[in-house]
């Protein structure tokens, strides 16, 4: 536990300092830290997922608390706790149905233990099914009803008591197991999410094309280089992304690749915006309602695509699904950064003088690190499950995430 | 790595109160700014170097959460007698020397680096100081941080520190450099050379970090007189051409670094920090505790649970700590306010600095203030540009502002009787004149019985006079002048002296110690503190004086009995000053004074004078001569003559009649 402990401090202090920054990390780093601390959590005999969930919050509540601008801390936390409630849920139905059979079958107490292993999502999908209403995704994949009935035989009547118990101490073991499958599976699906969305590339990208982005995204990297390597021949226009200028870290990447690509700065997107085919942007979060909250200047770019007719795609891996909406009070979408990025101290200090009677400054100097895109300006969100509208991201959204954990706070007492 | 930092020492705000690095700047006490910086820039150990108020720090770090933290190692090192950590210390590698007092961003990699390959190729090289450009306000004419002016001249090349002087002299307008310092390096350039002066020396900041070898605690310790890091140290080490030690310097240019070391610095500092500068050690960025600040429109940082009026006013660039409770009608901005304040209604807060658990009533008015922890401000007070209203100097004990009372500016209200001198160990710090708080409290008039509605609280006001020459609109910190400053650095010295000898005497009494001892003790004093055989017959005598006084006495006799035994026993030592006639009769002037202040001896001064007479410690040559000076003295100052004139007659005959005798043999 000591040790657990000291890895959740050290997490917290790294958000706190805000030493990790971008989705992807933080995301992936949250996702280890909270499999550890599901692991290292002890599950008592009833109402084990109460109790990892508890664990979960705890830790989330603090996680989300350090650094509330990394939305991607809260998403993956509300993921692993949605898992947990599916897998218990599966685990219960599973249960349910064992219990119902039981009366079928007498001496196969060894037989059960050979069972093979129903598939977490198997069992998910079967409990949703079962249990509420199923999602669209669900409708469309068409899974069938019947797989989602398990074919268990469980414990025979003589023995009923000692079996009991030892069927809920393998099943909490079996709980956790399953929590930590799923969680592994997350943490594979967040590394490979650039990959996921790069497939798709060729899909979207087409010959003689001119892609404009702004700044500098892993994601939009991959999706560019992955056309190229499918031979599509296009070019790129990069806004430099001021102040930060990542614009400029991208066009050097992208040339090293063999792209055609032409720097801009910021305020000639609207100058060239005309050119362009298509707009492909990543983003720092894709909130409930489908809005984006992206690097700074995106919305200008967003409204000139608009102006233009220019399709406007956002890249985001489903990391970045944030189940809250922006006008949610918890949700602090901007970061005002240091008025450094943008002029020297040193150079301007007579300027910063408080020295006039106002008691401030007659400069001030503003450098917000997010824009707010709203949902009516993005044209199609690209994430690794595929294209979706942003109409469409709520659906994505209650698929990923369970309501009861849209606010990670612990209550008092969590009864059985 | 390692890092050193000076803790806590010289506090400007009030000296018996609280450390100077516990002060809260936006709200988190400063302190905790420089530790966030060291461990966010990879610092693994640092060694809190504690003098003055050094219990306070150790407790303040040893509850923080800095010593849970994994990777980075806090250690507290107490002195009270050595002046330099070099003493303390064994530290193998390079290390950064800091003061606790530093808000800073910038990233320590590349000053390292350089100062690691510097020293690869020259080992000489064993200090590397941070410095940044700063202009000075078109407005005000001063630099930002209220520090002195500064010029440093450097070599362009190799970017060695070549001469530095931080008080530069204003009325010249020239600095001298040694002749020797060009010719020897003719190639060098001053930056400035063939500019303005006047323009370039204050485009540098001197930001107070320094990146030392291992060479440099040595030197601490073998000049252990230096006091002033700065003004003693480095000046020392350019001088030094023996050791041929080199000090470099690296400026940054994005990153923020100011020491906070006066009200100005406070004040510049704390907006900077606002303004988000120092990111990200921000308020609204948990660098340190738990503070749930978050940043609204315009820099507003506001705490989730705040009580805040409707109606009320919050301009921007504001910080309202949480638990604090605001009335109707309430207009605050460029302000700071603490934690769990109650302000009324009506108030009107501008530019000003409000710690925590103050108490604002309805319709005060406060402009470029500082409110210190627990004042009770009654209704319809008012505060001038500069005042400062200090701490509670006990719990129940708070400053408390009558209803409608108005404030002089720059004034500096305490509960605290104001010291004659500063804390002792806050003469070991690099004490620092420039920001003359103390020395001005003992020039200034007292003014009594401020408050009227409370009439039995005495406070104690020190006006702070306006210095002339700087405009000094707006802001917290007057510079006081150079000649009050020494005044008040003289005087100190005097009376340090003379408390230090008093406490010698009274352990001397008290431990049984033997007289040669004593002795010895005090004339290491009156060593190092330059003083005169008469100033420590003097201050001897006040101390066994003193010390009759508080032991019980009834009557002027049983006193004049306390006063003999006294001397019967510590004669010899007082004894040993007295090899003149000049400092017997410093010492009967002494007395005279005491008589003047302790009302009880006055009546059996001249038994006592007799006495002192029949003991042999004063002769009858200088009682004579006492009584010849005063001869033309005013009135007032011939009291004791005269009451002693009986006695004086009685020596004039005896030493006539000794002369008779000697006749008529």
């Amino acid at each position: 536990m000591p040790d657990v402990h000291s890895l959740v401090n050290d997490f917290l202090i790294k958000l706190k300092k805000r030493k990790i920054e971008g989705s992807l990390a933080t995301a992936k780093q949250t996702a280890e830290l909270i499999r550890s601390v599901i692991s290292a959590q002890r599950v008592p005999y009833t109402n084990q997922a109460g109790a990892l969930i508890d664990a979960v919050k705890a830790v989330g509540e603090q996680l989300i608390a350090a650094n509330p601008v990394e939305l991607a801390v809260g998403n993956i936390v509300r993921r692993v706790l949605h898992i947990i409630r599916e897998e218990d849920l599966s685990l219960t139905t599973a249960a349910m149905a064992g219990l119902n059979m039981s009366t079928v079958s007498d001496d196969e107490d060894d037989d059960r233990d050979n069972h093979p292993v129903l598939s977490a999502a198997v069992v998910a999908a079967a409990a949703r099914s079962t249990l509420r209403p199923p999602s669209l995704q669900m409708l469309l994949e068409d899974i069938p009803d019947a797989a989602a009935v398990p074919r268990t035989s469980s414990s025979g009547g003589d023995s009923e008591e000692k079996t009991k118990s030892a069927d809920k101490s393998s099943r909490s073991r079996r709980l956790k197991h399953d929590v930590i499958e799923a969680v592994n599976e997350l943490i594979q699906d967040i590394g490979t999410c650039h990959e996921q969305i790069a497939e798709q590339a060729v899909e979207h990208i087409h010959h003689n094309e001119v892609i404009l982005t702004l700044g500098s995204s892993r994601t939009v990297l991959e999706f560019l280089c992955a056309a190229k390597e499918k031979k599509r021949s296009f070019r790129v226009f990069v806004a430099e992304g001021a102040p930060r200028y990542q614009g400029h870290l991208l066009a050097r990447e992208l040339v090293a690749r063999g792209l055609q690509t032409t720097l801009i700065t910021d305020s000639a997107v609207f100058a060239m915006i005309s050119r362009v085919n298509m707009v492909i942007v990543g983003a720092h979060a894709v909130m409930a309602n489908g809005g984006v909250i992206a690097p700074v200047g995106l919305n200008m770019v967003a409204l000139a695509a608009q102006r233009h007719a220019v399709p406007f795609v956002v890249l985001a891996g489903s990391h970045k699904l944030c189940p809250l909406y922006p006008h949610n009070p918890e949700v602090l979408f901007n970061e005002l950064r240091s008025p450094s990025e943008l002029l020297d101290f040193g150079e301007f200090s007579d300027c910063m003088d408080f020295g006039s009677g106002t008691a401030s400054s007659l400069l001030q100097v503003v450098n917000p690190t997010f824009d707010y895109v709203p949902p009516k300006l993005v044209s199609l969100f690209i994430t690794d499950t595929g294209g979706h509208n942003p109409s469409y991201v709520y659906r994505l959204i209650a698929d990923y995430y369970s309501a009861d954990d849209l606010v990670v706070q612990r209550r008092p007492a969590m009864g059985s | 790595m390692g890092a050193q930092k000076k803790g806590a020492s010289r506090v400007s705000e009030d000296p018996e109160e609280l450390a100077r690095v516990l002060l809260p700047l936006v709200n988190v006490p400063m302190i905790n700014y420089t530790l966030a910086w060291l461990e966010s820039a990879g610092v693994e150990e640092v060694f809190v170097f504690c003098c003055a108020h050094s219990k306070q720090v150790i407790d303040y770090l040893e509850s923080s959460e800095w010593f849970a933290q994994p990777n980075f190692t806090v250690t507290t090192i107490e002195s009270h007698n050595s002046v330099s950590a070099g003493d303390a210390l064994r530290i193998h590698g390079d290390f950064v020397l800091i003061s606790g007092d530093t808000v800073s961003n910038m990233s320590l990699t590349q000053v390292l680096q350089e100062h690691k390959e510097r020293r690869k190729k020259d080992s000489n090289a064993v200090m590397t100081i941070v410095i940044k450009r700063s202009k000075p306000s078109q407005i005000t004419h001063q630099s930002r941080l209220g520090t002195d002016e500064l010029f440093m001249a450097t070599d362009p090349n190799t970017k060695q520190l070549l001469y530095y002087e931080d008080k530069v002299d204003d009325t010249k307008g020239s600095i001298y450099l040694d002749k020797l310092l060009i010719a020897e390096n003719p190639t060098i350039t001053l930056h400035n050379d063939k500019q303005d002066l006047a323009d370039v020396r204050l485009l540098y900041q001197d930001c107070h970090i320094d990146i030392c070898s291992p060479e440099v605690l040595s030197l601490f310790t073998d000049n252990f007189d230096y006091q002033h890091l700065r003004r003693h140290f480095l000046k020392g080490l350019l001088l030094d051409d023996i050791m041929g030690y080199k000090i470099f310097t690296h400026e940054i240019h994005s990153s923020y670094a100011a020491r906070i070391d006066n009200f100005r610095s406070y004040d510049t500092v704390s907006k900077d920090i606002i303004q988000r500068w120092t990111y990200p050690l921000v308020p609204d960025v948990k660098f340190f505790g738990n503070s749930s600040i978050k940043l609204e429109r315009q820099g507003m940082y506001r705490a989730s649970d705040i009580g805040l009026s409707r109606s009320a006013q919050i301009g921007p660039f504001t910080v309202i700590g949480s638990g604090t409770k605001i009335g109707n009608n309430t207009k605050i901005t460029n302000s700071v306010i603490g934690e769990g304040c109650s302000i009324g209604s009506n108030v009107s807060i501008e530019g000003s600095y409000i710690w925590d658990n103050a108490t604002i009533e309805d319709g005060c008015k406060l402009r470029h203030a500082i409110v210190c922890d627990g004042v009770i401000m009654k209704s319809g007070a008012v505060l001038g540009p500069g005042v400062v209203l200090s701490f509670k100097a006990r719990a129940f004990n708070p400053v408390v502002i009558g209803q409608k009372f108005i404030v002089p500016s720059y004034s500096k209200v305490s509960r605290l009787q104001q010291p004659t001198k500063l804390d002792s160990d806050d003469e070991l710090e690099y004490a620092d004149n420039s920001s003359g708080i103390a020395e001005m409290s003992s020039i200034t008039p007292t003014v009594d019985k401020l408050n009227e509605e409370t009439t039995n609280q005495r406070m104690e006001t020190q006006c702070w006079p306006k210095s002339e020459g700087c405009p000094q609109v707006g802001e917290l910190k007057p510079d006081s002048n150079d000649s009050e400053g020494d005044d008040g650095e003289f005087r100190d010295d005097s009376a340090y002296f003379e408390r230090e000898v008093e406490a010698t005497f009274l352990r001397a009494v008290h431990e049984n110690i033997q007289v040669d001892h004593v002795i010895l003790e005090v004339n290491s004093l009156r060593l190092s503190y330059n003083k005169v055989a008469a100033d420590c017959a003097g201050a001897l005598f006040y101390s066994m004086m003193k010390l009759a006084l508080e032991t019980p006495h009834d009557s002027p006799g049983e006193l004049v009995q306390a006063t003999v035994n006294i001397f019967t026993n510590w004669k010899k030592m007082l004894k040993s000053y007295l090899a003149e006639i000049d400092e017997e009769i410093e010492v009967i002037l002494r007395f005279e004074e005491m008589c003047e202040s302790f009302k009880e001896f006055s009546p059996v001064f001249d038994k006592i004078l007799h006495q002192l007479y029949e003991l042999e410690i004063i002769q009858e040559e200088a009682i004579m001569r006492w009584d010849a000076e005063k001869k033309n003295a005013e009135e007032t100052d011939r009291v004791y003559v005269k009451q002693s004139a009986a006695f004086i007659q009685w020596l004039r005959e005896a030493e006539e009649e000794e002369e008779d005798e000697e006749d008529e043999e």
